[in-house]
């Protein structure tokens, strides 16, 4: 029980929600770079939404099916000869196409039942750097085949069968995409970070000020931020090397800000100029190579609702499709 | 500036909030004078009234001794030129002969003051003050595996074959990161080590 990738796209790995309790020796909890999408791709085949799944990355990838399979891709807008969005049953052998991406960067395939990839260290993710985690550590290849759960046949056709507002081998409603892009530039909050104070008025406004692009050495580790750069800290006095975490923009020495992405580094020397809010991470994962953002300040309290607000959205859509399935 | 004492603080400090095992709290890193708490985004409640209290128990129940947290580790290391190739430099610029740089590394005693850069990547404190070097001007694009480096007054041992500016004085059989172990990283911070010299055929004896 497989699935084989006939052409790989880019940069296509497996990812889950991410190894935790590992950063203290030095390794970042990885996973999903939108964990928004893979919740809902895994909620929309009935799996719980921490699952393994694919991410594909701008070109999506020919698949397929050995058997009669649930699945669903969710995320970005892809080119793709399958409906987005929404419960699809590929039947065994049929060609699944994903193009070109054409809103977003990212998007997550589920497969009911998850794929039975052995966890390493609690998780089913690649760490690409480290060569471990999800199908041998590395990005998926032609010919490559991903195992299925064993019982995937029965499990597909049962989840199906439950299914409300069934279209041939689809659905007519769809899950809300909660993070691809609507349009740009996209609008990300940050709090000041912890060396915000060192950066002179000029180099604080122009970071608030200035629309910033994704530079095309972007990449999981963290996203280079292109635009005039920022002067350095007035203040030169030694900054220690410190913990980091998803979402630190820190700003090295050449003034291009970079913002610390799913497999970032856990310490870091640079200056911290800012900390993006949590509910906004995903939505900027959204945004591919040359995509635009702007950064508005706003205090812990603020973060913290939005966190809320977007934890909630992605609750009341996971009730949906949960309803969907008649539970 | 790196202060010592509070870098074993720091460390102190994180052994007692891991040990509390607080449910929402994913990731604990203490680093060179500061402690990261990582929480659940799901986590509901002000995170950071929530953190102040927390640490505030901690200190008002007692940290852990220094000498309790972490543990000896003996690393093997071969200095070989095969291994070494910055040995040579190092010792031109310090005016010791290449046999006393390894000397005077492998007598030291060392301790991690911090883990990052990579994983199972330790900065160690307590290199001879005769081997303090910066690091090197254009950094190598790839350092071999386990190789053994100084600089900026630390020494650190790479965990994988990546980019790296130090200088390179030996190198070690041992894996230091491994995920298929049940403890991935051979260091943590607050590690006291020592390393220990070894020939070439030793080394080989590992069969890494």
């Amino acid at each position: 029980m497989t699935l084989r990738i006939l052409r790989p796209g880019i940069l296509m790995t497996v990812q889950d929600e991410g190894r935790h309790g590992y950063q203290h020796v030095g390794l970042c909890p990885g996973g999903a770079m939108d964990p928004v999408a893979l919740a809902l791709a895994n909620a929309l085949v009935g799996n719980d939404v921490d699952e393994a799944a694919l991410e594909l990355t701008i070109l999506g990838p020919d698949l397929e099916f050995g058997v009669d399979t649930l699945i669903a891709v969710c995320g970005a807008e892809f080119e793709a000869n399958i409906p987005l969005n929404r419960p699809v049953w590929v039947q065994a052998g049929k060609l699944v196409h994903i193009g070109r991406v054409t809103r977003g960067a990212r998007a997550y395939l589920a497969v009911a039942g998850g794929l039975p990839i052995e966890p390493v260290l609690g998780s089913r993710s690649t760490y690409l750097p480290g060569r471990f985690g999800g199908h041998e550590g590395r990005t998926l290849r032609r010919g490559d085949a991903i195992p299925l759960a064993a019982n995937v046949a029965a499990l597909s056709r049962e989840r199906f069968e439950k299914l409300k507002g069934k279209n041939g081998r689809s659905v007519r409603w769809w899950a809300p995409p909660l993070t691809a892009p609507d349009r740009e530039p996209i609008l990300v909050h940050v709090i000041e970070g912890e060396h915000y104070g060192r950066f002179d008025g000029v180099a604080q406004r122009a970071f608030l000020d200035t629309i910033w692009s994704i530079a095309a050495d972007s990449n999981r580790m963290g996203f280079r931020l292109g635009g005039a750069p920022l002067a350095r800290p007035t203040d030169e006095s030694e900054i220690l090397s410190a913990p980091t975490c998803l979402g630190t923009v820190q700003v090295p020495a050449n003034g291009q800000p970079i913002v610390l992405m799913a497999d970032h580094q856990t310490t870091g020397g640079y200056p911290r100029i800012a900390e993006i809010a949590w509910a906004d991470v995903p939505r900027l994962a959204q945004l591919a190579p040359g995509g635009k953002v702007h950064f508005a300040r706003c205090s812990l309290d603020i973060a913290a609702q939005l966190r809320k607000a977007m934890r909630e959205r992605l609750e009341a859509a996971l009730h949906g499709i949960a309803w969907e399935y008649g539970n | 500036m790196l202060d010592l004492e509070v870098n074993a603080f720091v460390q102190r400090l994180a052994a007692a909030v891991h040990a509390r095992g607080e449910p929402w709290i994913r990731d604990v890193v203490p680093a060179l004078g500061g402690l990261a708490l990582h929480f659940d985004p799901g986590f509901d409640g002000v995170i950071s009234d929530v953190a102040a209290e927390l640490i505030e128990r901690c200190l008002k129940d007692g940290l852990p001794d220094a000498e309790n947290v972490g543990r000896e580790v003996e690393v093997p290391v071969c200095y070989d030129r095969v291994f070494a190739p910055d040995l040579e430099e190092v010792a031109a610029k310090t005016g010791l002969s290449p046999e006393d740089v390894a000397a005077r590394h492998a007598k030291g005693e060392y301790r991690v003051l911090m883990m990052g850069f990579a994983p199972g990547h330790a900065y160690m404190g307590g290199l001879d003050a005769k081997l303090a070097l910066s690091r090197r001007a254009t950094p190598r694009a790839v350092v071999p595996m386990g190789s053994v480096a100084i600089a900026n007054e630390q020494t650190v041992v790479y965990p994988y074959a990546i980019a790296g500016g130090w200088n390179i004085i030996g190198r070690t059989p041992l894996v230091l990161f491994d995920a298929k172990r049940d403890q991935p990283s051979l260091f943590a911070a607050g590690d006291r080590v020592r390393f220990r010299a070894i020939s070439g055929a030793e080394f080989e004896g590992f069969g890494r």
